[in-house]
């Protein structure tokens, strides 16, 4: 959902069903990029589950800024989960007696 | 006049930040946006390569129950989105529905659902679906388990504990109350539960069975005639919606301690700085030969910042503490740990809030009818 003015540069999405979790993480993704000259995120209600986000741009539209961001949070996440599979295998690999123990 | 990065200007120097910029960038304060350093010719945008590049895992400690992890290179937003994820996100099975046909021990009904509820259930969600408001309990959604447990008159207390929890393989055997039962007996007797096959029969289930991931949790004590029959039906749920589905009893993380002697420390002072700190960060060695002592920071990882260590005259100078702002310890601990006795009282606050089990009460109608039938006969 968008609510916005004409000026694409500036708009506010709201997202239904999510938390800090994820706004979080957006409002920081955002703000490591150049185009975005403000960002930020508000949760209206403690007990509605929704979250405002704020994003002004240099220029570019601000749909495709968040889309970027979220497309880069979720590499981040990605390659978090790559690096974690391989350092819990390279620990049970350096001590395989205790890796016996462990299922899966 | 179109816009030009302080990045794309020659005359900026780049490269590294002056050491007391890159002491506050890493060390005290987290400045996020992208531009902050653009006059100094430092990029603080993210790129993922570099993201890619920087970031590791260092696993310290794994074992069945608990596991120690280092994420190096990371943003505290996202390793904190990580830490909510695996508390309130991470889906398990747990009990959600108690139907009970019998209850003469002291605890109350919606008690005892409560404490079932709250049992950590062996068994992988990934194998089951989320049962929808309008979804019939089947073998893919629900697992149900059976509890009957009786004290015989004239014998000692009996304790309850979870593994007398029997899972029923297949399914619900309490029929539900019709208006006319027993009208049709061709018929199948309609249940809680509408499995069309025996869990039993999926090789997964079949060779490891589902049980309470610990035997010796104690759900009740009954008195002498006292008896409690129920069938527990378990589905898969998630933390957010109450804290029985939360995978983990604690996922925390901290950020690494880094403890720096700013002036060597010898001698006299190097014995106190040992003694003051109360988790044995330091340690002395010796220097050259005339008995001379030195402090060293020894395990930095030990420290709990509880400035014990710079606390008095002059401490401050000689020892600087600080954290490694993308550096995190993480601590996940399994919630198959016993809930309901070392986390009863944070369960406790939490549950007063959304303990809502839905506890039905069953009447034990077939029995009725059969122990009414023996009576017709016996005169």
């Amino acid at each position: 959902m968008e609510h916005g003015t004409k000026d694409l540069k500036a708009s506010t999405f709201c997202l239904t069903d999510e938390d800090h979790t994820l706004a979080n993480s957006v409002r920081f993704t955002l703000n490591q990029d150049p185009r975005v000259a403000f960002c930020g995120y508000s949760i209206p209600h403690p007990s509605d589950a929704q979250v405002n986000i704020r994003v002004q741009t240099t220029g570019d539209p601000a749909s495709e800024v968040l889309k970027d961001a979220l497309q880069d949070l979720m590499l981040m996440c990605q390659h978090v989960r790559s690096t974690f599979k391989q350092a819990v295998d390279d620990f049970n690999m350096s001590d395989p007696v205790k890796a016996m123990n462990i299922e899966e | 006049m179109s816009r030009v990065s302080a990045l794309d200007m020659p005359d900026v120097p780049k490269g590294q930040l002056p050491p007391h910029l890159e002491l506050q960038r890493t060390r005290t304060e987290n400045i996020q946006y992208s531009g902050a350093y653009a006059s100094m010719g430092v990029d603080n945008s993210l790129r993922l390569d570099q993201f890619c590049k920087n970031f590791r895992v260092e696993v310290v400690r794994l074992t069945e129950d608990e596991m120690e992890f280092d994420m190096i290179g990371i943003d505290p937003s996202i390793a904190n989105a990580f830490r909510r994820i695996l508390i309130s996100e991470v889906p398990t099975m747990a009990i959600e529905k108690v139907l009970i046909a019998n209850n003469t021990s002291v605890i109350q009904d919606e008690v005892l659902a409560h404490r079932l509820g709250l049992i950590p259930i062996k068994v992988d969600p990934r194998k089951f679906e989320y049962l929808s408001e309008n979804d019939t309990p089947n073998e893919k959604n629900t697992i149900v388990f059976k509890l009957h447990a009786q004290c015989k008159r004239g014998q000692p207390r009996l304790t309850v504990k979870s593994d007398e929890l029997k899972w029923l393989p297949n399914g619900s055997e309490f029929p539900v109350a019709t208006e006319t039962p027993g009208a049709d007996p061709t018929t199948r007797v309609k249940t809680y539960t509408s499995f069309s096959q025996s869990q039993d029969s999926v090789p997964h289930f079949s060779n490891n069975p589902i049980v309470p991931k610990h035997p010796d949790i104690i759900i009740s004590k009954l008195g002498p005639g006292q008896e409690i029959e129920l069938e527990a039906h378990a589905v898969k749920g998630m933390g957010k919606t109450h804290a029985k589905w939360s995978p983990v009893s604690t996922a925390w993380y901290r950020m690494l301690p880094e403890v720096i002697l700013l002036e060597e420390v010898k001698d006299e002072k190097a014995e106190q700085l040992v003694k003051k700190c109360p988790v044995n960060v330091f340690d002395i060695e010796d220097v050259g030969k005339a008995g001379k002592k030195r402090a060293t920071v020894a395990r930095p990882r030990a420290c709990t910042l509880c400035r014990e260590c710079i606390r008095g005259e002059d401490w401050e100078k000689r020892v600087a503490l600080r954290r490694v702002k993308d550096h995190f310890i993480y601590r996940v601990d399994r919630a198959d740990l016993d809930r309901l006795s070392s986390r009863s009282s944070f369960f406790r606050r939490r549950s007063s809030i959304c303990s809502s089990l839905p506890c039905l009460r069953m009447r034990r109608r077939k029995k009725k009818e059969e122990a009414e039938k023996e009576k017709e006969i016996v005169p």
